[in-house]
């Protein structure tokens, strides 16, 4: 728990860049246009103010550096370009020279190292053409401290600050993500539980190996995981908690339970009972150990996530014949179906292809799926009343998308060709930005974490 | 062995007759018989007569089974019938399971790679119960029959074309105990 024990915000006192807001602030679309220009900024190296780590002071930046670039919204300026030296946090930049090399917004940081052992890094956004300062959280500037091991906590909230505040979006680089690491030959694979903070560093395995374990999913509240182990040669639904390793199983069905999510307000979770070869959909309330059973069906039900106001369910069904989206009432009530009619679960795809694996987005207006048509497969979004489906990926296998907090990236798994290992990538809701994201080992079923405290 | 023996037979058989064909005169004198010889010792009896195959697998063993049975059953894309072919294997199956009342069986669906993972481990389980529910219609005690859905995640073949696939979805009857040896 130390070391999620991040330091405290604090306003800087000094009084520089006061001037009252210009009318053209520096602002980031996200969705963008036809013609898509990332925005040019400069984050110099901080200054080492107290202490002697540059190196430390270097790498800080680094990771400020390539939050912000990986989003595709923003460009760093070549440090090579730069023409003012002499930049200190306590004294306005020269916005002539940062203005000749084109740039849009400028990061200036300091760091200290304190008496007590921690870090302190400070730091101001210069909207250059405004000439003023970007006040954040309404100061005009930042200042963390934390202990030297947890460096690359600042650097991510730093990030998400500068995020945050160019384009209004939430925060989401201080998170982490969890996923399967696979190793060994396609007969026979390993698949271990894995975890790594969303840039891809501090990777770090949770299970052995001993038993394949799929689909791991975060709590949206604590330090906890749901997934799927064969454990026991039985595949179950567990729970699994982060910090102290402790593994548990989740509650007493009679058959395979599979699938799991956590509610939003990480209360319960939904998960799919498979009895006598039909699976069906349940959701177990933590507390109360109770479960429900939520759809009685003799199609296949599987793959539920709730809406963020807890009010409904999508899940897949190929109760029409082949996997579709279908969205229905926690409660089970009859509800009012976009394509016409009232019935316990609307169907949401009627466009061609098999569709299944959604996940509603934390801002609670679309559904992202995998979608597979035509030997390829796809993730794209969709709105919960079955308009506007955009696909934003395509390849060989896509599959399994999660939301990042904020609910403007999505993380999945790719295996680009025939027989190549699957691997984990991003792609920003715009399907502009698709990444791939590095790891130790063949990766697949990732999940991204809530913001960390 | 016995095939070297019968063809040699056969041979000298032709030559024999070859022989009457093309020499119709009076055979030459013969040589005086050799001396008598020991008779040895008769063979053991034959086995039992339980139809056993001395190189074959042992009854009611496991290679039994997967030899002269079959342990799987194939299924079509996204499909969990049972065609004329996966009925045949598993009345053997089934007439095997009879004969050898202490076996206890798992039943694991499987399904190829052009699925997702969740869906595939459905659909698996659905694979692996049609495959219990045609067992238990032809007389076997459900009590001695466990499914299991491993969905996508064992792959008997490791190729991604349509062959692997096809192979890739099946019903595996393993057997869990109680054999022979």
């Amino acid at each position: 728990m130390t070391r999620l024990l991040l330091a405290l915000v604090m306003a800087f006192t000094a009084a520089i860049g006061l001037a009252p807001t210009a009318s053209a602030e520096l602002k980031v679309l996200v969705e963008g246009s036809g013609n898509f220009q990332p925005t040019p900024l400069a984050i110099p190296d901080f200054e080492v103010r107290g202490g002697t780590n540059t190196d430390l002071a270097r790498q800080i930046a680094d990771v400020v550096r390539n939050d912000l670039e990986s989003t595709g919204l923003f460009e760093m300026q070549n440090p090579a370009s730069f023409i003012q030296k002499d930049l200190s946090i306590d004294v306005q930049p020269r916005f002539a020279d940062w203005k000749i090399i084109k740039t849009d917004g400028l990061v200036v940081g300091a760091f200290e190292e304190l008496p007590d052992g921690k870090i302190a890094v400070s730091f101001r956004l210069w909207d250059v053409y405004a000439g003023e300062v970007m006040r954040i959280n309404g100061q005009p500037g930042r200042r963390l401290t934390t202990t030297p091991d947890n460096w690359r906590r600042i650097a991510h909230k730093i990030a998400d600050s500068i995020y945050t505040r160019l384009t209004g979006e939430d925060p989401y680089f201080d998170s982490r993500i969890v996923y399967i690491a696979e190793t060994g030959p396609k007969l026979n694979r390993v698949k271990r539980l894995a975890i790594m903070d969303s840039d891809g560093a501090n990777q770090q395995y949770l299970t052995p190996g001993t038993n394949t374990v799929l689909t791991p999913r975060f709590s949206p509240s604590a330090q906890e995981i749901t997934y799927m182990s064969y454990e026991g040669g039985r595949p179950r639904v567990y729970l699994f908690n982060i910090e102290t390793g402790r593994q548990e199983l989740l509650g007493n069905f009679p058959g395979m339970t599979f699938a799991p999510r956590f509610s939003r307000d990480g209360e319960s979770v939904l998960l799919t009972q498979a009895e006598h070869g039909n699976s069906d959909l349940y959701i177990m309330n933590l507390q109360t150990r109770q479960s429900r059973r939520l759809t009685d069906h003799p199609a296949i039900d599987t793959s539920p996530s709730m809406s963020p106001d807890g009010r409904s369910i999508v899940f897949t069904s190929d109760r029409g014949g082949s996997p579709q989206l279908y969205i229905m009432n926690t409660d089970g009530s009859p509800r009012t179906c976009p394509s016409g009619g009232r019935d316990v679960a609307c169907r949401i795809t009627f466009n061609k292809g098999q569709y299944s694996t959604p996940v509603w987005s934390p801002r609670g207006d679309l559904v992202a799926f995998t979608k597979q048509l035509g030997g390829k497969f796809y993730i794209g979004v969709i709105g919960t009343d079955g308009t506007g489906e955009r696909l934003l990926t395509e390849a060989y296998l896509d599959e399994g998308p999660d939301w990042s907090p904020n609910g403007r990236v999505i993380v999945y798994f790719r295996e680009s060709r025939p027989g190549a290992g699957p691997q984990l990538w991003s792609v920003d809701l715009s399907g502009r930005n698709e990444r791939r994201l590095q790891t130790q080992t063949e990766a697949s079923d990732p999940a991204w974490s809530p913001l960390l405290e | 062995m016995k095939s070297y023996l019968k063809i040699s037979a056969a041979a000298a058989v032709l030559i024999a007759l070859g022989a009457c064909a093309s020499q119709p005169e009076a055979p030459p004198p013969v040589e005086p018989a050799p001396p008598v010889e020991q008779p040895a010792p008769p063979p053991p009896p034959p086995p039992p007569p339980v139809a056993e195959q001395p190189t074959g697998p042992v009854p009611g063993s496991l290679d039994d089974f997967r030899v002269n049975v079959g342990e799987r059953v194939y299924f079509d894309l996204n499909e969990y019938r049972l065609d004329s072919d996966d009925q045949e294997i598993l009345k053997l199956q089934a007439a095997w399971l009879q004969s050898y009342p202490a076996v206890r069986i798992m039943v694991a669906g499987n399904c190829d790679e052009r699925g997702t993972r969740e869906y595939n481990l459905a659909l698996g389980e659905r694979r692996a119960s049609v495959v219990k529910d045609y067992l238990v219609s032809l007389g076997v005690d459900p009590s001695r029959i466990d499914t299991i859905s491993y969905g996508k995640e064992r792959p008997i073949a490791a190729g991604s074309d349509e062959n692997a696939w096809a192979l890739n979805r099946n019903g595996f009857t393993q057997i869990v105990s109680g054999t022979t040896s």
